[in-house]
């Protein structure tokens, strides 16, 4: 009997080391799929960061003589580019430009538009139709051609772009937050809350934003991915990076005159952008599965 | 504001005759079905004109078939909702003039039916229970050992459950959880919004205990609103009886059960399921569906259900008036001799059995 107490003790202790968000870790790294997505993504991720210290060739010296070698050429494994400049270091140095320029504006929008979101969907009425009206504007154009003109009217940079895509990328977060939010909103415990004396603030930080923080989380997720393709456009058409900087859009575009003379390495840009989307995407939907724990 | 270490207890103030909540004339419009440009909807009169008091110490029921109003009354009264027109005083003080809507808090609090949705599935049971506390300005090592005191109180070992989550606990445990909450701010007045209906009987019934164990230890009113009347009977003083936004019938329990003036009363009655095969239903003591709030029927809003229903009954709405018993009020043309209803003479003269 006392032994059977111990043990419910023991395991009351265990749910309080653990918590929710480890338990979703715990099937997070449960789910293959997830896991090998997110091995690849901190592998090129690492490597990004890490890219001083490689030893890999200078991405920014070229020479003319060794210009569009093929994929397996002795001392560039992965070819090198119309100016004779290393793909793979490229490659892995381009991750740093691509990757950053992919989060940081999903990151600022995950941010604002949870916070505008939340207050639209906590307070409602005419907060709401303020903030959700506003948001409607930016719905009444397409999403990449937005991108473009914000770029375009800042002018051409990478502050520039990132910030045109975190604009793009706030309505749509603003929206997920705010329907989630209005369903929490009417739950009783919000109401048990009101009756303790809290004032809305109190109350959205802490009953509102820890329910609703998980469903715009992987939304957000699946954003990243959108985002690095619309800034590798962005870049494709000047408006982002600049030559020589190595980033995967601008190496698609300026190996795109290349791709009769040596279609594998023009590809190559395009695979790494097409390799971490892909990823982004499954660890969204594994982390979507995950955390629909509940009971 | 600064943490405190303790929370300034709530005083009484106008002694034990003074109600400790008086509401009069209490309303509720909910505008519904609105138009585009708020056109072309009726009004929901949730609530409409209600009056009672509850006295110190005493256990007053709410009883009423879904949709009268019993939770939105309630909802009013913690101040979740404002009401459209009349008042509620508190221990002689009036909400939103005498006494603020913060300090309102303290004095009343509720617990909710749904144990489940009533707790936040993020936050552990301590800091659910904390977090009241907390708000009005008790420090966090005091708050948190409020709430270990009051899950001892509640019948549950803070070492076993202080760190637990909402999913981890069964329904009783859960709603004993939402009871130490609304207990947290050291309430006078404990509304009970159909806070056992929920549970499995044998839990049903330990939770009633518990309230009544915790009634007696902490000085506590209750408001108990619940559509079971075997439930009210139970732990009332006094029971309140609605029907469509209005109070049909109140009055003493066994007064009530014994002596129900107000046919609607009446038919709730009957319609108790029995455990003696001897008194079985055999029909249905009224038929049909309460009439849609948003248009109700004039006069006596029952007489559309009502057997003995008269011309009277579609012309005039009844008022409360007293059936000759101390604190036994009903609105009923019946009961009422004056009103010209061809039963009301009769009746009186049948006196003491309705029937």
């Amino acid at each position: 009997m006392t032994v059977a107490a111990n043990d419910i003790v023991a395991v009351a202790r265990a749910d309080k080391a653990r918590g929710y968000w480890s338990l979703v870790g715990r099937r997070l790294a449960r789910d293959r799929v997830s896991t090998a997505c997110a091995l690849v993504i901190a592998l090129i991720a690492l490597g990004a960061v890490l890219a001083p210290w490689l030893g890999l060739a200078d991405p920014y010296q070229g020479s003319m003589i060794r210009r569009l070698r093929p994929i397996g050429t002795a001392g560039y494994p992965l070819g090198t580019d119309e100016l004779g400049r290393d793909m793979l270091t490229r490659l892995i140095y381009g991750g740093r430009l691509s990757l950053m320029i992919g989060l940081t504006p999903v990151a600022l929008a995950f941010v604002i538009g949870t916070t505008l979101g939340v207050i639209a969907g906590y307070l409602g009425g005419l907060v709401n139709q303020a903030i959700m009206r506003t948001v409607d504007v930016f719905y009444a154009f397409p999403s990449v051609l937005l991108a473009i003109a914000i770029s375009g009217a800042l002018g051409a940079g990478i502050v520039n772009s990132l910030l045109s895509l975190t604009i793009v990328f706030i309505p749509p977060i603003v929206r997920v937050a705010e329907s989630v939010t209005t369903s929490v909103r009417t739950l009783d415990f919000v109401d048990a809350a009101r009756a303790s004396g809290a004032g809305p603030l109190t109350i959205m930080r802490v009953h509102v934003l820890g329910n609703v923080l998980g469903p715009i989380f992987v939304y957000a997720t699946s954003l990243i991915s959108v985002c690095m393709i619309l800034a590798s456009g962005l870049s494709f058409l000047g408006l982002g990076t600049k030559p020589p900087e190595p980033e995967w859009g601008l190496m698609l575009n300026t190996l795109r005159t290349a791709i009769y003379l040596n279609p594998w390495v023009a590809a190559l840009p395009g695979a790494m952008i097409f390799v971490v989307s892909i990823g982004f995407n499954l660890l969204s939907d594994g982390l979507r599965s995950a955390m629909d724990v509940r009971s | 504001m600064s943490a405190a270490d303790t929370l300034a207890p709530v005083t009484d103030l106008g002694g034990p005759q003074q109600p400790l909540l008086d509401v009069r004339g209490l309303s509720k419009h909910f505008a519904s079905g609105r138009g585009l440009f708020g056109r072309g909807g009726g009004v929901v009169r949730a609530v409409d004109a209600v009056s009672f008091s509850i006295g110190k110490n005493e256990v007053v029921g709410i009883v009423g078939e879904s949709g009268c109003g019993k939770s939105t009354t309630a909802r009013l009264i913690i101040g979740l909702i404002a009401p459209d027109a009349g008042e509620i005083i508190f221990d002689g003080e009036q909400i939103g003039t005498e006494l603020s809507l913060r300090d309102l808090r303290r004095r009343v609090q509720m617990v909710f039916q749904d144990s489940y949705a009533s707790l936040n599935p993020r936050l552990t049971v301590e800091e659910t229970i904390a977090f009241g506390p907390r708000v009005h300005g008790l420090a966090a090592d005091a708050a948190r050992d409020r709430a270990h005191g009051l899950l001892r109180k509640v019948g549950l070992d803070p070492a076993l459950f202080a760190d637990r989550y909402p999913h981890e606990l069964s329904g009783g445990q859960r709603q004993r959880v939402n009871i130490a909450r609304a207990l947290a701010l050291g309430p006078r007045l404990v509304i009970l919004d159909e806070a056992v209906s929920a549970l499995d009987k044998s839990i049903e019934a330990q939770v009633l205990n518990l309230l009544i164990e915790l009634k007696a230890e902490l000085d506590l009113t209750y408001l108990f609103i619940s559509h079971d009347l075997h439930v009210v009977r139970f732990i009332s003083d006094r029971v309140i009886v609605m029907y469509l936004g209005e109070v049909v019938e109140s009055g003493p329990v066994e007064a009530l059960w014994t002596d129900a003036r107000h046919p609607y009363t009446r038919a709730l009655l009957a319609a108790m399921p029995s455990l003696d095969p001897d008194r079985r239903t055999e029909e249905a003591p009224i038929t049909g569906d309460p009439p849609n709030p948003i248009d109700p029927p004039a006069g006596c809003r029952f007489h559309t259900r009502c057997p003995f229903a008269e011309a009277v009954c579609a012309a005039e709405a009844p008022t409360l008036m007293s059936t000759g018993t101390v604190q036994h009020q009903a609105a009923c043309h019946m009961i009422d001799p004056a009103s010209g209803h061809s039963r009301a003479t009769a009746l009186a003269e049948e006196k003491p059995d309705v029937r």
